[in-house]
């Protein structure tokens, strides 16, 4: 049986489990707590699971041990970004989030402010961060899935971009929350397992000897000792440099500001159970990343990186994918059809369980924020709330799949980057200031989401991934005249800087007053929402 | 199954909003709490500050010290790799060190100023 075929049947195993998982928890979903944050009765490790299944996109999975197999060192560098962020989430975000918010990353903000406008401006930025982050990850899992499964042409990527657009809206419309959280459970201990095996595999070819792997991987490179230093990708010129250096300011300060993150922490029952599930979610990510290093560098030792390989024309897509294949016993053996057929399965189940999660984040928020508080003000019943939430599932889910057969053409996974930087330099503002500043008001809370987000998207807009020889979307006009790809250095600190002086420049006693409450509630957990019982 | 939305404080319907109920101001002024934000601002500041600084001086580093960076230490394996892994070890020490120092520190005092909570409110309410 040839490893595509394999992989097919392996696929529709994965979508038949998970069907069967969100038609369960669709059973199971009743109240408005059951369907944003799963009743509240996860676990703290099978949260920790979850955050993992939600964060480690097929970019990180398949993206950073391509990028290191092709750039060696520099790619190993995204992955620390991605993982010291989540220091910021256990410290100064989760526990806090857990214990004074509800359903979305808005009502933190909205429990001592003023409703609609604060509402409006943290869905706004809800719904634009989750949509930058989904159309990439659709966009690249057309690509991807055609690529894994050996099928080729426009209309099998339309039609994968299709199934998976399809696929996320069953779980988010029917499982809510609960389904999600399964799919994304069942997602992170696949990774882990494919990962682990494939990592032992390379390992031993080298006798566990990791000075061996990293010479192995210098040597067949042909590009020596430099392969294992810092500067092959980002030591260009010193405007790669600082662009690098703003990239890993908005990975690690967006990770704690981006909301379909953020919601997860309302699935446990208590604050405790959220710092739990972040240090599990920090365990297993860490975990993850070093066993990266691991596929990375084995991918450049064992296999061939030159230009014209699968491996480079993949854009590093295919490394660990071909690695699997090549530790299994290489291409034509059963075990290396079996072992690629299983890192394909894995890659297909890791983009369902984000794109799925990054739906159900802005349906929540449409549903919760601007149906629910902004239209209806606060007179909308559980279930008009929740049906609205399974509508705008559907729409937003259906809209996500038009945009992303616009754009299958186009190379945007840059836009996951602009997700972490608008995350960054919005949303993480608000909600810290907000926790930590008794004067902080609605001026400083929308100043800072709407002013993070505009110079974000203006920066990027005026960048050389935009317009000119690089650009995405223009190259045969050139307007960029901000000279670098990633805003956040700008960004981050005009964030903070509008939150700071909207508030100044404005008084609200009400919010000043209510921090008292904000605050103990946030300690203490006193008043904060209870787990439903059923 | 209860709804989160009848036991609080306040209780004015569907909105998640502050509850204006004293009791949020009498346990903000007990010395147990004042203890509870203390010893959590005695740990969380500074390890942002330390894991923050540690984590750019990598980055900086990186970019530009790159002769520094490709010393060997052992093999094949340089500064840089060594520092890289050593990011991770600070993470996962200061997540377990965080951990740990809440669950002895503060949690027992956030159960008791809770429990007050539940006791006065709670009670009246139902």
């Amino acid at each position: 049986m040839s490893s595509e075929t394999l992989s097919t049947i392996l696929f529709l195993v994965i979508v038949a489990v998970t069907i069967g998982i969100t038609y369960w928890a669709g059973r199971q979903t009743k109240s408005a707590a059951d369907y944003y944050a799963g009743g509240r009765q996860f676990s703290g490790i099978q949260n920790g699971l979850a955050i993992s299944g939600d964060y480690m996109s097929a970019a990180s999975f398949l993206g950073i041990s391509g990028a290191i197999a092709l750039s060696g060192y520099d790619g190993f560098l995204y992955s620390i970004g991605f993982l010291v962020a989540w220091l910021v989430a256990l410290l100064l975000v989760a526990e806090l989030l857990r214990n004074s918010g509800r359903y979305t990353m808005a009502d933190q903000l909205a429990y001592r402010m003023r409703q609609r406008p604060v509402r409006t401006a943290a869905a706004t930025s809800t719904v634009v961060v989750s949509i930058f982050y989904l159309l990439a990850q659709m966009v690249g899992a057309g690509a991807l899935v055609t690529l894994l499964l050996g099928i080729e042409g426009d209309w099998a990527i339309r039609f994968t971009i299709i199934v998976v657009g399809l696929l996320m809206i069953f779980y988010v419309v029917v499982g809510g929350m609960k389904g999600t959280t399964w799919v994304q459970i069942v997602k992170a201990v696949l990774l882990m397992t494919g990962t682990i095996l494939i990592t032992v595999l390379v390992l031993a070819k080298f006798h566990f000897n990791i000075s061996d792997l990293l010479g192995a991987a210098a040597d067949n490179t042909g590009k020596g000792e430099a392969f294992l230093q810092p500067g092959l990708k980002y030591g260009v010129s010193t405007t790669s440099q600082i662009d690098f250096l703003s990239l890993g300011l908005a990975l690690v300060l967006g990770t704690a500001g981006l909301p379909h993150i953020l919601i997860r922490f309302y699935t446990v029952p208590t604050s405790r159970d959220a710092r739990t599930s972040v240090n599990w979610a920090i365990g297993l990510i860490g975990a993850f990343y070093l066993m990266t290093l691991v596929l990375g560098f084995g991918a450049a030792a064992l296999l061939n990186t030159g230009a014209d390989s699968k491996v480079a024309t993949s854009g590093g897509n295919l490394a660990s994918p071909l690695l699997a294949e090549e530790v299994g016993g290489g291409p034509g053996s059963n075990g290396g059809a079996i072992l690629l057929a299983f890192i394909a399965a894995v890659a297909f189940a890791t983009i369902l369980a984000v794109v799925a999660g990054l739906t159900l984040t802005s349906a929540s928020s449409v549903a919760h924020d601007i149906y629910a508080n902004v239209v209806k003000k606060g007179t909308a019943t559980e279930h008009d709330e929740v049906r609205v939430a399974r509508i705008a599932a559907f729409f937003i889910g259906g809209v996500a799949i038009v945009l992303s057969i616009f754009a299958q053409d186009l190379n945007i996974a840059f836009l996951v980057a602009l997700a972490f930087a608008v995350a960054a330099s919005g949303n993480l503002p608000a909600l810290v200031l907000n926790l930590f500043w008794k004067r902080f008001n609605t001026r400083g809370a929308t100043w800072a989401i709407y002013g993070g987000l505009i110079v974000c998207v203006g920066l990027v807009f005026f960048s050389p991934t935009v317009s000119g020889p690089t650009g995405v979307f223009w190259t045969s006009v050139d307007f960029s005249w901000f000279p670098l790809a990633n805003p956040g250095i700008v960004s981050i600190p005009a964030g903070f800087l509008f939150g700071i002086l909207g508030t100044l420049t404005s008084r609200e006693p009400e919010a000043e007053a209510a921090y008292t409450e904000l605050e103990v509630r946030s300690l203490t957990g006193a008043g904060s929402e209870k787990a439903v019982v059923h | 199954m209860t709804s989160a939305t009848s036991d609080r404080g306040g209780g004015n319907g569907g909105v998640h909003q502050r509850s204006d109920h004293p009791i949020y101001a009498e346990l903000q002024s007990t010395p147990e709490f004042a203890e509870l934000r203390a010893k959590f601002q005695r740990f969380v500041f500074p390890a942002t500050v330390v894991f923050m600084v540690w984590y750019l001086l990598y980055v900086v580093m990186s970019m530009w010290a790159h002769d520094f960076m490709s010393e060997k230490v052992v093999g094949h394996v340089n500064v840089a790799l060594v520092f890289g892994i050593l990011q991770f070890v600070s993470t996962f020490l200061i997540a377990w060190l965080y951990g740990r120092y809440m669950n002895t520190n503060a949690d027992p005092l956030a159960r008791k100023l809770a429990q007050r909570y539940d006791d006065e409110v709670r009670s009246v309410n139902r």
